[in-house]
């Protein structure tokens, strides 16, 4: 048996959060959340390339929280098990021996379930290496899931054990402290967005939020691409400083980047009745890393016309008048695709100095302490934080 | 017979003294030995108005009366001065409409028809039909507007500027087309200030930002000592530079208007008088419109200043040769504003009102009131600044009208993103000036819009370049502390606290000196 985080269904949580979630995620997630700490079953699959995994530490991502307080759209409904043991963000060891790798070995977890993992047929994406467009995630031996973390038969990073195939595995370089591990997956999935974004050289980007993701993007947009000015959205002091750290050229806060987008690419700005304000022209590249309404629309209405605005954070319905009206190409960046190797290069990214400093803060919780974990999680802007994590090991 | 200005040194008979701060005004106990310089007293004005235009005309300057100058087939333009002249505007009828108004008699008795009215406004923004009307009287304005004959001056219309050639020193003189092709251009000045008028008039109210970047830069500025002083102002050399060569190729026929001190109408009129002079009823009318401005909306106090039109006297009008009338301008407005001082002090005190050159039917923004304390009000000196090298300066405005967005858009990015950075005259210049003189969203408000164009924030700011070279410590009272702080100042609640915070530059026993300011005065310190 094994002490878990425990997601639930609850359709009078799940309603509470469509009805208040947005507007008080933190107590929502406090106190109303469909999550339950229990003692349960260690996940176990019996199956050849899988193994056991004691979970070291598993981050809180922008996905959980938004999951949780009942923000994330019922589309996604259709590929989760329910109920499941959140954490897809997970530095662990391994229990038994996985194929090449020994028991012992410290690994973080590509979280995508693709049809390796579910011992199906490699379907098209999977075939090319696109594994994060797998089209197999509710089929196969496993309970449906897109990652782990939302998969009933699987566990997650928020329980003390999980399972993982091995084709989801990787092996933490030598010198790597638990903290700085935790950082790679989604640094992998910042390399995916950089590569997504279809940067050329001395193009204009624009990074709306200064959260993981956004820090993170901007981190692979200046070390992958060529990418001229990154303008970057940040709302508290530490992410404008980190964001500079990072590789931004420019920090602005939320209620300047039109006018700041405006003045570096010499834009026109219009001010339509009753909405807000849009360029004609602006940057060559809009990342948003946030996924609310508002990081949405900026991100539209700051790029010009023919330019790519590319979806990072999971989106909140918004206006997508510009999109069709500036014929932006809108794309969508989930996860990461193994044949990108962006666990490779997420590694080398996640040894740099800024993340090594970053990873110093990285704050940790047991997983009975998870209401204020994820508190700290919901306001880790202003208080200063970029990653909240689950140390499942831990009693205190 | 108008009393000339003084300097009075406070004592324990001294009432509290008004100082202005925006939408408001204060009533300031300053501290006994405070030297305050008053503005001498309205001149006399003109008896007939017409008359002296008419003689002017006739009689010019180093020049052949206007009539000899007109003739059949030429093609005539008169520019004049736009609404930053006068301060606050004028009522009705406007000097320069009827200036024109006899120009164009003349004209039409000689049959000119080839005619074009320009308002100089250089790069600020485009006035309004209503403004134009108000300055060229209706008459003239629907005789001429209508027909696209009447317009603001675009110095971004390439197709409409015509380059003349350089300076000795490699000054671009780039002005409207149309003028420069004229037979004969004609300019209706208002010479408020010593500042004005001369060869600033068409050198730089036509011209174009490739011509007045040589001369408004921090460079300059910081030389320009002081803009009062065209004798020893850098700004004014390369104006006079330029209108040198612009004399060679067009002819100019300048005429420049003075007007006297009479800027506040009934019954504002007690803030131009001295204040141990009010009558009950001037100290009841000043107690009501404190009590009155202490409640009032911001909006209804913007509505209350900006409506004030003022009943300005003509003290002279005088026509011909641009340098010759200007000396003849110069004598009249020293006469009507200087003052002697003797010698420095360590601190100088202004108080800033409501409206400055570029914030006419607008907001005063910060930069703006800058400008107008450490641009316009510390230079009002002829000789040298009224405070010492490495004195203080303290300003009086809360600093709290923000931005017009209509007029000011540039302005916003200048004060968000330029000052954020550095508040260095020459550093923001060298890195910004360009770039915002050249954005294309700027540059299309500017010409169909009503904004001053997107590099006129930094000339504001050079405008302030020598009082911040000059003084060590600027400090506001009554201000906003934030956008103190962000225009590389501090803040203070009274004058006491102040002074305080000054004693580590000037000591705890300063000599102070108060310009009460406005009415218009010209410091000449010994």
């Amino acid at each position: 048996m094994m002490l878990a985080l425990e997601m639930f269904r609850s359709v009078p949580r799940t309603m509470a959060g469509k009805a208040i979630g947005g507007r008080m995620p933190g107590i929502l997630s406090g106190y109303a959340a469909p999550l339950r700490l229990v003692t349960i079953q260690e996940p176990r699959l019996e199956r050849p390339g899988w193994a056991r995994l004691r979970t070291r530490l598993s981050g809180i991502c922008g996905s959980d929280l938004g999951m949780l307080s009942g923000r994330t759209s019922l589309y996604f409904s259709a590929v989760v098990s329910l109920p499941f043991v959140p954490g897809h963000e997970v530095v662990a060891e391994l229990l038994d021996d996985c194929e090449d790798l020994p028991a012992g070995t410290r690994v973080v977890v590509d979280p995508v379930l693709t049809c390796a993992a579910r011992g199906v047929e490699p379907c098209e994406s999977c075939a090319t290496g696109a594994t994060n467009r797998c089209s197999r995630i509710t089929v196969g031996h496993l309970a449906p899931g897109l990652q782990t973390g939302f998969c009933k038969d699987t566990g997650g990073g928020w329980g003390q054990q999980l399972a993982a195939h091995r084709s989801q595995l990787h092996p933490v370089p030598e010198g790597f402290s638990d903290e700085q591990a935790i950082l790679i997956e989604p640094l992998a999935c910042a390399v995916h967005t950089a590569l997504r974004a279809g940067v050329t050289s001395n193009d204009r980007v624009l990074v709306s939020g200064a959260g993981s993701v956004g820090l993170f993007a901007t981190l692979a947009l200046r070390q992958l691409t060529g990418a001229g000015e990154i303008i970057v959205v940040a709302k508290h002091g530490h992410q404008k400083e980190l964001a500079r750290e990072f590789g931004a050229t420019e920090v602005v806060a939320p209620g300047e980047v039109l006018r700041r987008v405006r003045r570096s690419t010499g834009a026109f700005q219009l001010k339509p009745q009753y909405s807000a304000p849009y360029l004609l022209g602006g940057v060559d590249v809009a990342v948003d890393a946030v996924g609310s309404k508002q990081s949405l629309e900026t991100s539209l209405n700051a790029t010009r016309a023919g330019g790519r605005v590319v979806l990072s954070g999971m989106p909140a319905p918004a206006d997508l008048s510009a999109a069709w009206f500036r014929e932006l190409e809108v794309v969508g960046t989930y996860a990461s695709a193994q044949s990108e190797e962006s666990f490779r290069i997420a590694t080398d990214l996640a040894a740099t100095d800024a993340v090594q400093q970053l990873a110093k803060n990285v704050a940790t919780y047991p997983l009975h302490r998870w209401r204020e974990a994820l508190d700290h999680a919901h306001s880790a802007g202003r208080l200063g934080t970029v990653k909240v994590a689950f140390d499942p090991r831990s009693t205190r | 017979m108008s009393r000339p200005g003084f300097v009075l040194d406070v004592d324990d008979r001294t009432p509290p003294l008004i100082v202005h701060e925006g939408l408001g005004f204060r009533l300031e106990n300053f501290p006994l030995g405070t030297r305050v310089v008053y503005p001498p007293e309205s001149l006399p004005a003109v008896p007939d108005v017409d008359q002296a235009i008419r003689e002017a005309l006739l009689h010019p300057q180093d020049m052949d009366p206007l009539p000899e100058l007109l003739f059949a087939g030429m093609k005539l333009t008169i520019a004049f001065d736009d609404l930053s002249l006068p301060l606050p505007t004028m009522r009705a009828p406007d000097i320069r409409g009827r200036i024109i108004e006899h120009v164009l008699t003349m004209a039409a008795d000689a049959g000119v028809d080839d005619v074009e009215l320009i308002a100089a406004n250089a790069l600020h923004r485009r006035m309004t039909a209503a403004e134009l009307k108000h300055i060229v009287g209706e008459r003239v304005f629907r005789s001429f507007y209508p027909q696209g004959k009447l317009y603001n001056f675009d110095a971004e219309d390439r197709d409409n500027l015509s380059h003349l050639g350089t300076t000795e020193k490699g000054e671009d003189i780039e002005i409207s087309k149309r003028a420069a092709e004229s037979d004969l251009l004609v300019y209706v000045n208002v010479n408020l200030v010593a500042m004005d008028g001369g060869h600033k008039s068409v050198g730089i109210g036509l011209a174009s930002y490739k011509s007045l970047r040589h001369h408004h830069n921090a460079k300059t500025m910081v030389q320009s000592r002081s803009f009062m002083d065209h004798k020893h102002s850098a700004m004014h050399h390369s104006a006079w530079r330029i209108g040198r060569v612009i004399k060679d190729t067009v002819k100019v026929f300048q005429i420049e208007t003075t007007l006297n001190n009479d800027i506040f109408p009934k019954p504002y009129d007690f803030l131009q008088k001295r204040e141990w002079e009010w009558s009950v009823k001037d100290q009841a009318t000043m107690l009501g419109m404190r009590r009155g401005l202490s409640v009032a909306p911001a909006k209804l106090k913007h509505k209350m200043f900006h409506d004030l039109r003022s009943v300005y006297g003509l003290t002279g009008v005088n026509a011909g040769e641009v340098e010759a009338v200007h000396t003849k301008t110069l004598e009249k407005v020293h006469q009507q504003q200087l003052v002697e001082v003797q010698g420095q002090s360590d601190v100088l005190v202004m108080g800033i009102p409501y409206v400055g050159p570029y914030n006419v039917n607008s907001s005063l923004n910060p930069i703006l009131a800058t400008c107008m304390g450490l641009g316009y009000y510390f230079n009002s000196y002829l000789g040298q600044p009224v405070v010492r090298k490495g004195g203080a300066v303290i300003l009086y405005h809360p600093l709290n009208e923000g931005f017009n967005q209509l007029h000011h858009p540039s302005y916003v990015d200048f004060y968000e993103e330029v000052l954020a950075e550095s508040t260095d005259p020459a550093v923001v210049g060298e890195k910004y000036e360009q770039q915002f003189a050249e954005d294309p969203w700027y540059r299309h408000l500017y010409r169909t819009s009503h904004a001053y164009h997107g590099v006129h924030p930094f000339y504001m700011w050079y405008w302030a370049a020598h009082a911040m070279d000059h003084v060590d410590e600027v400090i506001w009272v009554g201000a906003d502390r934030k956008v103190a702080s962000r225009l590389g100042f501090r803040a203070a609640s009274t004058l006491a606290d102040a002074l305080e915070m000054a004693s580590g530059t000037v000591g705890t026993s300063p000599s102070i000196t108060y310009l009460h300011n406005p009415p218009h005065l010209l410091a000449h310190v010994r």
